[in-house]
This record gives C-alpha cells, sequence and structure tokens, in this order.
C-alpha cells in the first residue's frame, strides 16, 4: 500500500459536474445529461485509484474530466504533483501542453488504439515527436527502447505491425506509449476489460510494479470489482453520475456501506458452485442520466429505500470509524446514504 | 446419464485462408444430456465458437470438416446427422428450430427496421404451424416469461428501444419461443453489468429447468461457469484439455492450464493472493505447437514427451477427463504435488 507522506493530494475536486445540454423540443425547457454531478474527489500522489460502478455511472466522464478532455460545467479540479499546480478547469496554453506529458490515457481496447500503418517504434516514439521531447532521432530511439524493455516488449518487435501481436502484447504497447513522456498521473480506463484472465493478471502486475517504479499515481477505471480489489489501493464508487462512497480498499471489501456497494459485491458470481443464489439481487436497471429519480439516485431500485430517500440527496459524510486505517483526511471512509448506520 | 440431445464426436474443423490450411478445431468429442449445462471455457483463439458455430453449420464456407468428425442430434424421434445436411431447408429447420443461440450483442441479433415482435412471430411461424395470431399470442406470452413488464407494448417496439439488459431477455425469449432441443449461449453476459449478469444468469438457469433442454454455454468467465453450468470442459488453441463435472474441475482442476486459469483469476476471498498469469501469449494458429498445445506455455512440461507427442484423454475421476501425461499411469484422482493451492473455493 503505497499512500505517501505528503498531504497534499495529486488530484483535488470539489463539486465537479460536467453537463452535457440534450436538444430540447420546439417549445420544452432545455434539459441536460448530468453526466458526472458534485464530484468531490481526492487522489491521493503514487496511489492506485479505482472507481468503479455500472455503465452509465460516469466513470469515463469523470476520467476525461481530469484529463481536460470533457468541458467542466461547474466546480474546480486542482492538479498538484510537487512540481507544478494547475487548475484544471482554466488551464490553457503552455500549461495545458505541459499538463498533457504530465497525465496521460490508457484505453480499454488495444485492437482499436494502435494505429495498423505505424510499427510499434513508431506508435511508442509518437509522442515523443509530437510534443518535440527529444532532440534528435537517436534519442528518440534511445528513449523508446528503454520504456518497451520496462513495459516488457521484445525490442526486434519495434519494427512489426500491431496486427502481428496478441490482445496482452498490444496492451503492452499501448502501455509503454502511454508510459514515455514520463508522466505522473494516468487514466487507464478499463484496461484490461478486453484481454484474457489469463493474460489480464500480467498486465495487472506491469502496471503496478511501473506505478511504484515511476511513481506513477493511477485512476484506474474498471467494472470489476474483483480486478479493482487485488490492484487499488483506494475505491470509489459511483452510480448515476453521484458518487456512493469512498474507502481504501481493504475496508471497503471488507465492510460496505452503501447499499449499491453491497449489492455490487454480491453480484460477481462466486467461483464456488455451492454458492449459486444466495446473492442478494440487485432489481432493474440503472435510470436514465437524463431523467434521474428524485433525491438519492439510488432509490428506484435500493432494496433499504424509505421515504426520505426520494426527497432528500443524502451528502457523501465521512466519520465512519474504520479502526483500520489510521483516519487520515485522503483515506478515510465515505458514505452517501441517510441509513448506512441501520443497514 | 440419459440420451445425450447432442454429441460431438472427433470434431476436427479447418479453414481454408490465403496464409493456408488453419486448423481451428481438432479432434473435439462432447455430449450434452438434456437439462444439462455444458460450460465451454478458454481464451480468445481457442476455437470455443467455431465448434459453437458447427452445431448449426454457421462457420463460412471456407470451414472443412473431417471426414471422421461427426455431430449429431436427437429430437427425441430421430438421430439428425448434422455435417449431412446439405439443402438450404434441412438447415433451416435446425437453425433457430431445434437448435436456437444467443449471441453476446444482442443488438446484432435483432434487425434494426423491425419490431421486436414481428421478429418473433416471423421465427415461429418459419418453425411452427401457427397462424400469426397464435404465433403473436406466444410471443407476448415468451416476453413475459422472461420478465419483460408491458410485454404487449415492448412487442410492438424496435430493439433500440429496449435497454441492454432488457435487449438480452428479449433475445432469450426470441430464441425459446420455438422450445429448441439445444440452446447455445456465445458468452450471453459478457457485455452486461454485474447486476443485470446476475439478473440474466438466474434467469437463464429458470428457463433451462422448465424447458429441460440441453444448453452450451460459451464464456470466458469461470465464475460465470461455476453459477451455471454442471459440467466443463476447458479449450485451449482448438483442443479439449479437460472436462468434467464443474465442482471437480473448480476444486480439483487436472490439467495445468486449468489450474493456471484459476490462478490468474483475482479472487475476493484472497486480497493478498499474487495474480500470477499462464506465463507467455496464446500461439498464433498458424503455428501450432507439436505434441500438447499448452506445452509451450506449461510450467509442468516434460522434455521430450509433451512437446512430441499428443497425450490421450485420460479419466481422472467421477466423469472427468483430461488430456495431460501428468496423469498417464497414476491412479485416479492423484494429482498430487502440483495441485492449485488454495483447498477450498470461494469468492465471497
Amino acid at each position: 500500500m503505497s499512500t505517501t507522506d505528503t498531504n497534499t493530494p495529486l488530484i483535488n475536486t470539489r463539486d465537479l459536474s460536467v453537463h452535457y445540454p440534450l436538444r430540447g423540443n420546439l417549445f420544452g425547457k432545455k434539459r441536460v445529461v448530468r453526466a458526472i454531478d458534485g464530484i468531490d474527489i481526492q487522489i491521493p500522489k503514487g496511489s492506485f485509484f479505482g472507481l468503479v460502478g455500472e455503465s452509465g455511472s460516469g466513470k469515463t466522464t469523470l476520467g476525461r474530466a481530469l484529463l481536460k478532455a470533457a468541458p467542466v460545467t461547474r466546480g474546480t479540479a486542482q492538479y498538484n504533483d510537487g512540481e507544478v499546480d494547475y487548475n484544471l478547469v482554466s488551464i490553457d496554453g503552455d500549461d495545458l501542453k505541459e499538463y498533457r506529458k504530465r497525465a496521460q490515457l490508457i484505453f480499454q481496447d488495444p485492437y482499436a488504439a494502435l494505429s495498423p500503418r505505424l510499427t510499434v517504434r513508431d506508435i511508442i516514439a509518437e509522442p515523443l515527436e509530437v510534443m518535440n521531447l527529444t532532440g534528435s532521432r537517436d534519442e528518440t530511439d534511445e528513449r523508446v527502447r528503454e520504456i518497451a524493455k520496462r513495459c516488457r516488449l521484445n525490442l526486434e518487435h519495434l519494427r512489426r505491425y500491431p496486427h502481428a501481436f496478441s490482445g496482452g502484447q498490444r496492451q503492452r504497447i499501448s502501455i509503454a506509449r502511454a508510459l514515455v513522456s514520463n508522466p505522473r498521473f494516468i487514466v487507464a480506463d478499463e484496461s484490461v476489460a478486453a484481454l484474457d484472465v489469463s493474460i489480464q493478471a500480467d498486465v495487472l502486475n506491469l502496471l503496478r510494479s511501473l506505478s511504484s517504479e515511476f511513481e506513477l499515481t493511477f485512476l484506474f477505471i474498471s467494472h470489476d470489482l474483483s480486478v479493482v480489489a487485488h490492484t487499488c489501493d483506494q475505491v470509489a464508487v459511483m452510480y448515476l453520475g453521484r458518487l456512493v462512497e469512498t474507502a481504501p480498499t481493504r475496508e471497503l471489501f471488507a465492510s460496505p456501506k452503501h447499499p449499491y456497494t453491497r449489492a455490487l459485491l454480491s453480484a460477481i458470481p462466486s467461483l464456488d458452485p455451492d454458492d449459486r443464489g444466495r446473492a442478494q439481487k440487485l432489481e432493474g436497471e440503472i435510470p436514465s442520466p437524463s431523467n434521474p429519480p428524485s433525491g438519492c439516485k439510488f432509490h428506484t431500485r435500493c432494496p433499504h429505500a424509505q421515504k426520505r430517500c426520494s426527497e432528500e440527496e443524502p451528502p457523501l459524510v465521512s466519520g465512519i470509524d474504520n479502526g483500520v486505517n489510521q483516519v487520515h483526511d485522503l483515506t478515510e471512509h465515505k458514505v452517501a446514504c441517510h441509513f448506512w448506520r441501520d443497514l | 446419464m440419459s440420451t445425450p440431445v447432442i454429441k460431438a464426436e472427433n470434431l476436427t474443423i479447418r479453414f481454408h485462408t490465403d496464409e493456408g490450411l488453419i486448423t481451428a478445431v481438432e479432434n473435439v468429442s462432447f455430449e450434452i444430456a438434456a437439462g444439462e449445462v455444458l460450460g465451454l471455457v478458454g481464451e480468445s483463439g481457442s476455437g470455443k465458437s467455431v465448434t459453437a458455430k458447427s452445431l448449426m453449420l454457421l462457420n463460412a464456407d471456407n470451414a472443412v470438416y473431417d471426414d471422421n468428425s461427426r455431430i449429431t442430434l436427437y429430437d427425441g424421434k430421430q438421430e439428425i446427422n448434422i455435417l449431412s445436411l446439405n439443402s438450404q431447408r434441412e438447415r433451416r429447420q435446425i437453425r433457430g428450430g431445434l437448435i436456437s443461440m444467443i449471441f453476446q450483442e444482442p443488438m446484432a441479433s435483432f434487425a434494426p427496421a423491425i419490431t421486436v415482435g414481428k421478429q418473433m412471430v416471423e421465427q415461429l411461424m418459419l418453425h411452427t404451424d401457427m397462424n400469426k395470431k397464435e404465433a403473436a399470442n406466444l410471443s407476448i406470452e415468451m416476453l413475459e416469461r422472461v420478465g419483460i413488464a408491458d410485454a404487449a407494448q415492448r412487442f410492438n417496439q424496435y430493439a433500440f428501444e429496449f435497454s441492454g439488459g432488457m435487449r438480452q431477455r428479449a433475445m432469450i425469449a426470441m430464441a425459446l419461443s420455438t422450445r429448441p432441443r439445444l440452446l447455445i449461449a456465445d458468452e450471453p453476459t459478457t457485455a452486461l453489468d454485474v447486476t443485470i449478469q446476475a439478473q440474466v444468469i438466474d434467469l437463464m438457469k429458470e428457463i433451462v429447468d422448465d424447458f429441460n433442454m440441453a444448453v452450451l454455454f460459451i464464456t470466458h468467465d469461470l465464475g460465470v461457469i461455476a453459477q451455471t453450468a454442471d459440467r466443463v470442459a476447458v479449450m485451449y488453441l482448438g483442443r479439449l484439455l479437460e472436462n468434467g463435472p464443474v465442482r471437480e474441475v473448480i476444486r480439483q482442476p487436472g490439467h495445468p492450464y486449468t489450474q493456471g486459469l484459476l490462478q490468474a483469476l483475482p479472487r475476493l476471498d484472497d486480497l493478498d493472493a499474487p495474480l500470477s498469469p499462464v506465463p507467455g501469449d496464446i500461439p498464433s494458429p498458424l503455428e501450432r505447437p507439436p505434441g500438447c498445445v499448452f506445452h509451450t506455455r506449461c510450467t509442468a512440461k516434460i522434455d521430450g514427451r509433451c512437446d512430441q507427442s499428443v497425450p490421450d484423454e485420460i479419466i481422472i475421476g467421477n466423469q472427468h477427463k483430461t488430456s495431460c501425461f501428468l496423469h498417464d499411469s497414476e491412479p485416479p484422482g492423484a494429482a498430487a504435488n502440483y495441485t492449485t493451492s488454495s483447498g477450498t473455493v470461494s469468492n465471497q
């Protein structure tokens, strides 16, 4: 577990919201989709921070907003890696260029993310060339070889084209490309979801070892809770654009507080064939973000919902005595539920 | 075991390609009885889907079936030799009639410009002697049966108006309306969120019991297999490496590949356990290794043996078979010194 000595989080957001306008009908008032709404999140420097939730919960939008790739409607987002301190909402010009070097994205589908017309060497070198990070072709080549070696790519493969590689190898190429500009912050959006289990474990181990070697901070977006449980230090759970629970990983898996987190955990198919049908099933599906329920967004599917839940949205509160970790602002267990104490 | 609904014997499938003849499936045999779910597990490229498609003769035209390959379907009265069905008319009776298939991506199995109801009615009229009215009634009944609210209204809607989980339910309803003897489910829950996946798995189990059909359930997720299958078959590079009852295969996997898959799985009951990948990558089908197809990645490989000859199927338990030299000349069940680290397998 690598919580760093400093208390300043790498990413700190307050009330961060991304709303997309919908085309209203002729007379109706303008409607918006609240892709993410009022997100307060602190990502400690050097951590492997997991973000989970169903599709449509806003995980990807949050990741994109932090990479300055989604328009922020409201709120603030601060990036501070000790060397630079940026306001991600207003950042532009040279600062934005510098931020692009420091923050990188690894995609989900290694088959779609790599250009079939470029050699592996050119794919990995592209960020260096676009951002003018190296002085000469030799320097570029050296940097490419170094990072390829770290990502356990065979150097003889650098001259080949991506079609010659398997899914796991391609994902290692994507990782090498993301790391070549020497970033501090990586958003990995479902980066192992398209891989077979036997390869998935390999890529996860690689990401973890690279994160400690290069002192990287990861925002690891995934719908797979067992993967998150094995790789992340901290986890945030999203539902319909809102954070419903955040906690250190062990704490979250040992004592989930929010009914949604509990439902997600129990929906994971157990490897024990005799465990069939014991799980607590969640009814229905995630509502449309263009027409979210009132009050607590989860109340339409929550088995414990009461009248108050449909009227009043619960804030994300701390104050859960975890007894496991030293209570520390960044690693506190927080939950957004009126009744978590009674469950 | 009762009479199998489907029986595949020595199934070998090759494809003519520009790069030569590629072997996708080699010498695969299995059978599924009525009311039984056979889980077919394997990585991408292992030949799962080619095997499944062969049961309905859905592989592309460049597929070549070996001479001693045989697929037999028992429809209760007679045996049908699937590979000898030559006319489109005969094939159509099988497809969607005696055998139905559901897919990973439900949007792909509904035509976007025709209502869901119309497609269901069309299928029923093709495969049964129902009239339009009867077919419509049965379709609405099936939509209700799979848990779609307001089925009569939904019947007249298009697939894009359904949510992901609902589309999957509608596809199941359509596949089952003709009461097939065999249902092939190709990764039916992979594209769904866990919460919806749990609902769909429950629904499928219920319906399999109700309809008493045979199911071939293809997935790469061993957790889903543990929750749905009665028996498991593990495929790798076109070969069936292990085949047995779900409890035995998951608790006492006989083949090093099955063991590797189980160890690579992130488990919720032990967060400290390291994730151990199966070393190496799956070889290209153009470069199939000689001997045991898995030997290039196997940690227990016996030099001079595994890379030379193909191991026979060996019985290592009650209806539990594996093709691996490690079990050669050993008494059944004695998979002694290289079994998985944990004795009990549980996820919670």
